[in-house]
């Protein structure tokens, strides 16, 4: 995530921008740009808007409902170190 | 039935759901990316409005396949710590590099360049939107990359070795991973994305010549899928060609349940259609087949690319039985490999013993004790050779609807490629224009076999040789498996209508605007 995100913050810092936007812009620093180049990006969506609610009902039940509730890392939520997981794990296996 | 049976077989049955849901997205998103590129590559050389439209109409659909998409094979990974804690922990970082690389590289690029891609329009300059397109679709195959090549790793584990003490393998060397089965899987994956995406183009714009609704545009969008698909198509075979060498070279046993193949023989003929017996066991005298027609020495051309050459069935398989350039060639029996998987195991034991104790000498012992045998490491679990075979029935007919299915639209292509020149007839024929809407389905139904005949055919291993199902399962009730099994199949059946809805609204929506200009 904070890949993606620098990565945004860098790509869009070095967008060449057109004449066009370049008049809108180019007095406004970086971060502004990035800001505004989302805001009117999302304005301007159409089915987006309901992909967007789909996007976040869907990580919702994701990671909120399925990971927290019923998908729990069983050895990281049961052993501390590693020693004792590759423990377990080898006693799991020579059973 | 046993609850652990009852765990494994639920757990599967989870896993090939959330895997098989997943794949419903993926192969439109690696086709699809690669044409809307080369469409919007056509519009800077040309110019032309025309192209500009249809990289713009058909860039919506992937955006929609896309935001239903993402995430999706997500839950696989919560599936693996949960379902299958012994196998994530024994994969170790094999596993782990090539998926973080993924997270981390081919992540931040989709997420970079889809935003300027839809974004973008009229605020970067054509070049770098044409750039960020481009970046998209490679961003997503080299995200297919790293997944396939953990994929191929647990097929055919290399480039590794196991240390008793993590209990995990350990990565010797990287490149290794990049095995010919890997190499192959990328591709033919990859490409039959491109053919999934040239025939997903060629039944929406049918659907609008159907309807008489713009049908120069429709004619354009077919003309570039066709292309675009057959080329897909071709390459797809190709790699499968080399896919069907690596199997039978590395997985010899998925290649004898393709074919149903009990007893091989040099000269190994292809089984066109058959009626499989399902009396035949691998040490009864039964016939493979009740009712057969085959292709004489197709098998072996397939396989092993000689004619000549033999292929081993099931029950050679077993007793140890090959054939190379003519000699008997004794391989290591199944009897022998559970003999020897189980010496691994009680090496492992003596390990942990002697773990427990700190005497490092016996630790040594133990550890090259096990080194010995570990390639046979899983044999071990099982007590009966009939444990090591794969289902063979939904493996042989998966394999024959591939097959078939790629031939079918192999004809395909070239007939809408024939008819797509003669517009007037392209746009006449209402029955091509039916076959090509019933066909987008259909060509769901083909890759997703190719994954069932791939993950099948390789039961019951999860990590072939070394780790079977039964081992690589977590203790977990079985309660608690079928009612997230449950709870995925509502999540995913309705996430499905509403991705085919919002898909077919947009279609519709769009299609009664004109699409032949911008200014409309
Ligand atoms: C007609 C010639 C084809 C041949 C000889 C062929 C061969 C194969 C083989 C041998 C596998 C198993 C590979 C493994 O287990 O590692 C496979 C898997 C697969 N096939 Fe095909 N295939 C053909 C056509 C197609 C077509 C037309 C599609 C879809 C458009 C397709 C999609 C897949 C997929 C998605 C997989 C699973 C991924 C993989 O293991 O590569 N195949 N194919």
């Amino acid at each position: 995530m904070i890949f993606s995100f620098t990565s945004i913050f860098l790509l869009i810092s070095l967008l060449k921008l057109t004449d066009e936007s370049l008049s809108k812009y180019h007095t406004m620093e970086t971060v502004k740009k990035i800001w505004f180049f989302y805001r009117d990006g999302f304005r301007e969506m159409t089915v987006g808007k309901t992909l967007w609610m789909i996007i976040l009902l869907k990580l919702f039940i994701f990671f909120v409902v399925i990971k927290l509730l019923f998908f729990p890392n069983l050895l990281s939520r049961d052993y501390d170190t590693d020693a004792d997981r590759a423990d377990h794990v080898r006693k799991e296996l020579t059973k | 039935m046993n609850d652990l049976t009852t765990v494994v077989d639920w757990s599967r049955w989870q896993f090939a759901l959330t895997a098989i849901y997943h794949w419903l997205f993926v192969p439109l998103t690696l086709g699809l990316s690669v044409l809307v590129a080369i469409m919007e590559s056509l519009y800077l050389k040309t110019k032309s409005e025309k192209w500009l439209m249809a990289t713009k109409f058909w860039m919506r659909l992937f955006g929609i396949n896309f935001a239903i998409g993402v995430a999706t094979g997500i839950i696989l990974e919560f599936e693996f710590g949960t379902n299958w804690s012994n196998y994530s922990w024994f994969v170790g970082d094999i596993f782990g590099a090539p998926l973080a690389i993924e997270g981390i590289l081919a992540f931040f690029m989709e997420s970079t360049f889809v935003a300027v891609m839809f974004f973008g329009w009229n605020k970067v300059s054509p070049r770098f939107h044409l750039a960020s397109t481009w970046l998209t679709a490679i961003g997503a195959s080299i995200s297919a990359l790293w997944i396939l090549v953990a994929n191929a790793w647990m097929q055919y584990p290399v480039g590794m070795e196991f240390d008793p003490a993590q209990m995990r393998n350990v990565m010797d060397n990287f490149w290794d991973l990049f095995s010919g089965i890997a190499v192959n899987k990328f591709f033919h994956a990859v490409f039959s994305g491109w053919a999934l995406a040239g025939v997903f183009v060629i039944g929406v714009s049918c659907w609008f010549l159907w309807k008489k609704r713009n049908q120069d545009f429709a004619l354009l969008s077919i003309k570039s899928a066709a292309w675009f698909g057959l080329a897909g198509l071709l390459l797809t075979m190709y790699t499968g060609d080399g896919s069907a060498v690596e199997v039978t070279k590395h997985q010899p046993m998925k290649l004898a349940a393709m074919e149903g193949l009990y007893h091989g023989t040099e000269g190994q003929g292809f089984t066109a259609f058959a009626i499989l017996n399902p009396d035949k066991d691998w040490n009864n005298d039964e016939d493979e087949y009740i009712f057969e027609i085959a292709i004489p020495r197709m098998l072996s051309i397939l396989g092993r690319h000689d004619a000549n050459a033999f292929i081993p069935g099931v029950t050679d398989i077993i007793e140890g039985r090959d054939i190379i350039n003519g000699d008997t060639v004794n391989t290591v029996s199944y009897a022998e490999r559970i003999e020897r998987g189980k010496m691994a195991q009680a090496a492992l034991r003596n390990y942990d013993i002697a773990l427990e104790k700190g005497d490092s000498v016996a630790m040594n012992v133990a550890k090259a004790d096990l080194q010995k045998n570990f390639q046979y490491f899983g044999y071990g679990y099982f007590d009966d050779v009939k444990e090591a075979i794969p289902p063979i029935g939904v493996t042989f007919w998966t394999f024959r609807i591939m097959c078939y299915l790629g031939g079918y639209f192999l004809l395909f292509f070239v007939v809408i490629l024939i008819l797509v020149y003669r517009t007037r007839l392209m746009e006449r024929a209402t029955w091509i224009q039916w076959i090509a809407m019933a066909s987008v389905p259909l060509m769901w139904v083909c890759s997703e076999a190719g994954w069932a005949v791939a993950e099948v055919g390789r039961q019951p291993w999860t990590v072939q040789d070394l780790l079977p199902t039964k081992a690589a399962i977590s203790e977990i009730p079985a309660s608690s498996v079928i009612v997230t099994f449950w709870l995925f199949a509502l999540v995913f059946t309705v996430l499905l209508v509403a991705e085919v809805s919002i898909m077919c609204r947009q279609i519709s929506k769009e299609s009664k605007k004109n699409l032949s200009s911008n200014k409309a």
